[in-house]
């Protein structure tokens, strides 16, 4: 597979991914914000800050905007184009790296991205939304899934197929870790209010904003607390977008991609990301804890950077001769000629 | 319903003779359409269009930043051409495409055609596309021209003329093939009582002459399209064909050349490249030899052209052959290189460059229409008859500064066809875009791509010109 095809399939799908996590991100918040009094300047500036936190553009949004409240900061992450991580710039993007590589991928995924570019680029987008962002962001992570759905029933289960997994692993990966880092910023009306309704209500909404609400109850029988969400997020075998299983996921796609035997490494990036796998396979809740939960996730950030940058070196860059001398080579060959 | 207040006026239309009787082969489409209403046929087409949009069949409009992708307009009333008409066009494009392919080998080598003085050694050396770098260089199989796009339009008679042939990367057979999908799917239960050739067995044949054309004869090549990446106006149609051959895309950056062998970057290391389809003009293809600012381009893939190790298709240097200078003189190639009488007629041309024809073309230059040698996509473009003084004036200027660059032909009258116009039928001027490749054998798809001219009375029919197509229906049988 061409180098090129490949970093536009890992792209393609962490876009992709980008803007599932975004939309429903916003969704739960939006949500949430209903269930709270009429908020003051300060008391939303407080709410939403987090959250443009976890979506790692705080710098880029106070250059565009005066204030963070429900309204700039939906708009921030959903429709501005300057902001490349919003949900309508990360859809474009998945789409434009589809549209390089259309002959590589199937017709109905191609058709999928298509048609939510159709959607989002026609007023529709914007009316669906000033009707209620609800069924806007649901329509999102609607196709978010088909995508997903369709590249597995009718995409080859070849090696670009692995590096979509690579790139929508490594992302959701990240947005969790990110996402559970909201509540450390998210700052509660007094210390009194630890474990009270409002704590109880932001776990909730984290929980929400990985989709994990109902798979966290079915395992955990009582109200939520930092403690089990944090180990739920981080550490569940068998809940999908849990951190552990993301990164497990994403190295068993690393293996398929070499052909190396799991638990072995063929090339660098297998060994950051075995020894990322490893070290959360043997960790647990306690371990997060007494590094500080805020700490352990920025940590775990980094590491994930890191297996994009030696993915990036490792399957996608070829160091690129000068022009120049390229062509001063191949002159002087064709004298010898 | 329709076609009621049809006028063929005083030209020679494709759907109805001159004294409004249906000719044969529309007969069935005809009545087919009897029933419908303004409204269900608005309905289709609409239907038609948006299933363009959602599927992305676009091409890319520069210069213009929302919407960059736009749909080629495309008309739902079919061109259709019976059996022999189509026979005699076969005939007549192989035997031209046979020519130009020996034209292109002895112009390449001997220059047979020069020194017995058929064409003057001045217009074949001073051809921009002219590539003597490639003297003498061997081409697997002497083929040259593997895929050629010959625009054939008919005049005010009926007979078929060629306009011209596109001989270094034609584009447009993407939409052929889409346009037919369309209409299968806007008129399902009409296609089988059609008797419609199929046309999907293009990319396959394609294919075949690529794998036909690789370097000492290979048996599975490497066969991969060049092109200039996706701002490319035709980057739908690359794409499009690369995935119905089952081969890959490459730019000019996905390649490099080492030992004179051509190679892509993959995930897995380097793989040779044996076969290349390009969509990228000479100029830009290889800055080491031609324009050295070009980053579009694989500096060395000429070393491993040279060398025999890669081959590309079109040829390099092609393009001499779709000069509008050379173009008047197929005729005479056909009877040099093959002993036989040119079975297609074409355009009278005079040469701005001949002293004779260049009086004559000052003299009616408001009555001509004047094309440059090397251009295409309907730029560069005087339209006598419908041109203002000033833009007259102004192309008088142009020709005196560069004979060479400029031909005149007399206008055509244009045959036209029904094309459905807000609410009705009526005639538009259109042409005929057969591609026929050279590999093993020369092969054409039954059909071509029928461009039409949307705006009334506008005889240019190019899409960057505000043209649309129409699918071209070759019949089983003649009626």
């Amino acid at each position: 597979m061409l180098s090129r095809v490949a970093d536009s399939l890992y792209w393609m799908s962490r876009y992709i991914e980008r803007a599932e996590n975004i939309a429903r991100l916003l969704d739960v918040n939006l949500q949430l914000l209903l269930d709270f009094e009429a908020l003051d300047d300060d008391k939303l500036k407080e709410h939403w800050e987090p959250v443009i936190r976890a979506a790692g553009e705080e710098e880029l949004f106070y250059e565009l905007y005066d204030q963070a409240d429900s309204q700039s900061v939906t708009d921030f992450l959903t429709f501005n184009r300057e902001n490349s991580s919003s949900v309508i710039s990360c859809m474009f993007a998945a789409r434009e790296n589809a549209r390089m590589i259309r002959d590589q991928i199937s017709t109905e995924m191609w058709q999928c991205l298509n048609h939510a570019y159709l959607f989002l680029k026609s007023n529709n987008a914007k009316k669906v939304w000033d009707e209620g962002p609800y069924e806007f962001y649901k329509q999102i992570q609607d196709y978010s899934h088909l995508f997903q759905g369709m590249t597995d029933s009718t995409f080859s289960h070849t090696e670009g197929f692995y590096f979509m997994q690579v790139g929508k692993y490594l992302e959701r990966a990240d947005k969790t870790s990110r996402i559970l880092d909201i509540k450390y910023h998210m700052l509660l009306p007094s210390v009194d209010d630890v474990g009270g309704a409002i704590d109880a209500v932001q776990w909730g909404a984290i929980l929400k904003s990985c989709s994990g609400f109902e798979a966290y109850h079915s395992v955990y029988v009582t109200a939520v607390n930092p403690l089990k969400v944090s180990n739920f997020l981080i550490f569940n075998q068998h809940f999908p977008r849990s951190i552990l299983s993301c990164v497990r996921h994403l190295d068993a796609n690393l293996h398929q991609i070499s052909g190396c035997n799991p638990g072995f490494y063929s090339n660098d990036v297998e060994r950051v990301s075995g020894r990322l796998m490893s070290d959360l396979t043997y960790s647990n809740i306690s371990d997060v804890f007494k590094s500080g939960l805020h700490e352990y996730l920025s940590q775990l950030q980094e590491r994930f950077v890191e297996i994009g940058k030696v993915m990036y070196e490792n399957y996608m860059f070829h160091a690129r001769p000068d022009m120049e001398t390229e062509i001063a080579t191949q002159q002087q060959q064709q004298q010898q000629q | 319903m329709f076609f009621e207040d049809y006028k063929t006026e005083h030209f020679f239309d494709e759907m109805f003779d001159s004294d409004g009787t249906v000719r044969p082969h529309y007969q069935a489409i005809f009545e087919r359409l009897g029933p419908f209403t303004v409204d269900a046929f608005e309905q289709k087409r609409q239907a038609v269009d948006l299933s363009f949009l959602r599927q992305g069949i676009t091409f890319t409009v520069y210069g213009d930043e929302e919407g960059t992708e736009k749909i080629f307009p495309f008309d739902l009333m079919p061109r259709i051409i019976p059996k022999t008409e189509w026979e005699f066009l076969e005939r007549g494009l192989t035997q031209r495409m046979q020519a130009l392919n020996m034209f292109l080998k002895d112009v390449y080598s001997e220059q047979r055609i020069i020194k017995e003085g058929i064409i003057p050694a001045s217009y074949i050396l001073s051809g921009k596309h002219f590539r003597r770098e490639f003297m003498n260089v061997q081409v697997p199989r002497d083929i040259y021209i593997h895929i050629c796009g010959t625009d054939l339009i008919r005049d005010d008679a009926g007979n078929y003329l060629v306009l011209e042939d596109n001989a270094r990367s034609p584009s447009g057979v993407s939409y052929l093939l889409e346009n037919r999908q369309a209409m299968k799917r806007a008129f399902p239960n009409f296609f089988p009582k059609a008797g419609v050739r199929p046309v999907e067995n293009y990319s396959e044949e394609l294919l075949k002459t690529l794998q036909y054309v690789a370097p000492y004869g290979k048996e599975n090549p490497v066969c991969v399209l060049l092109t200039p990446g996706h701002f490319n106006s035709a980057y739908f149609e690359h794409c499009f064909l690369a995935r119905q051959m089952g081969i890959e895309i490459v730019e000019g950056s996905d390649l490099v050349v080492r030992d004179y062998k051509v190679y892509m970057r993959t995930t897995q290391g380097l793989q040779q490249v044996d076969v290349i389809y390009r969509r990228i003009d000479d100029d830009f293809i290889d800055p080491s030899v031609f324009r050295p600012d070009s980053m579009l381009g694989v500096p060395g893939l000429v070393n491993a052209l040279r060398a025999g190790n890669v081959n590309i298709a079109n040829a390099i240097g092609t393009g001499i052959a779709d000069d509008k200078l050379i173009y008047a003189y197929v005729p005479d190639m056909i009877r040099f290189y093959m002993s036989e009488e040119p079975i297609l007629g074409q355009v009278e041309t005079f040469f701005a460059s001949e002293d004779d024809d260049f009086k004559y073309i000052m003299d009616n230059l408001d009555q001509l229409v004047v094309k440059s040698a090397n251009e295409a996509g309907g730029y560069g473009m005087l339209i006598g008859p419908k041109a203002t003084k000033q833009e007259v004036e102004d192309f008088r200027a142009l020709i005196k500064a560069d004979p060479r660059n400029f031909i005149a032909q007399p206008p055509i009258m244009l045959s036209r066809h029904p094309t459905w116009c807000d609410g009705d039928f009526e005639g538009r001027h259109v042409d005929l875009r057969p591609y026929i490749l050279s590999g093993e054998k020369t092969s054409i798809v039954p059909g071509g791509l029928t461009r039409v001219a949307l705006k009334k009375g506008s005889l240019v029919v190019n899409s960057s010109q505000g043209g649309g197509s129409k699918d071209t229906w070759v019949l089983y049988s003649d009626s």
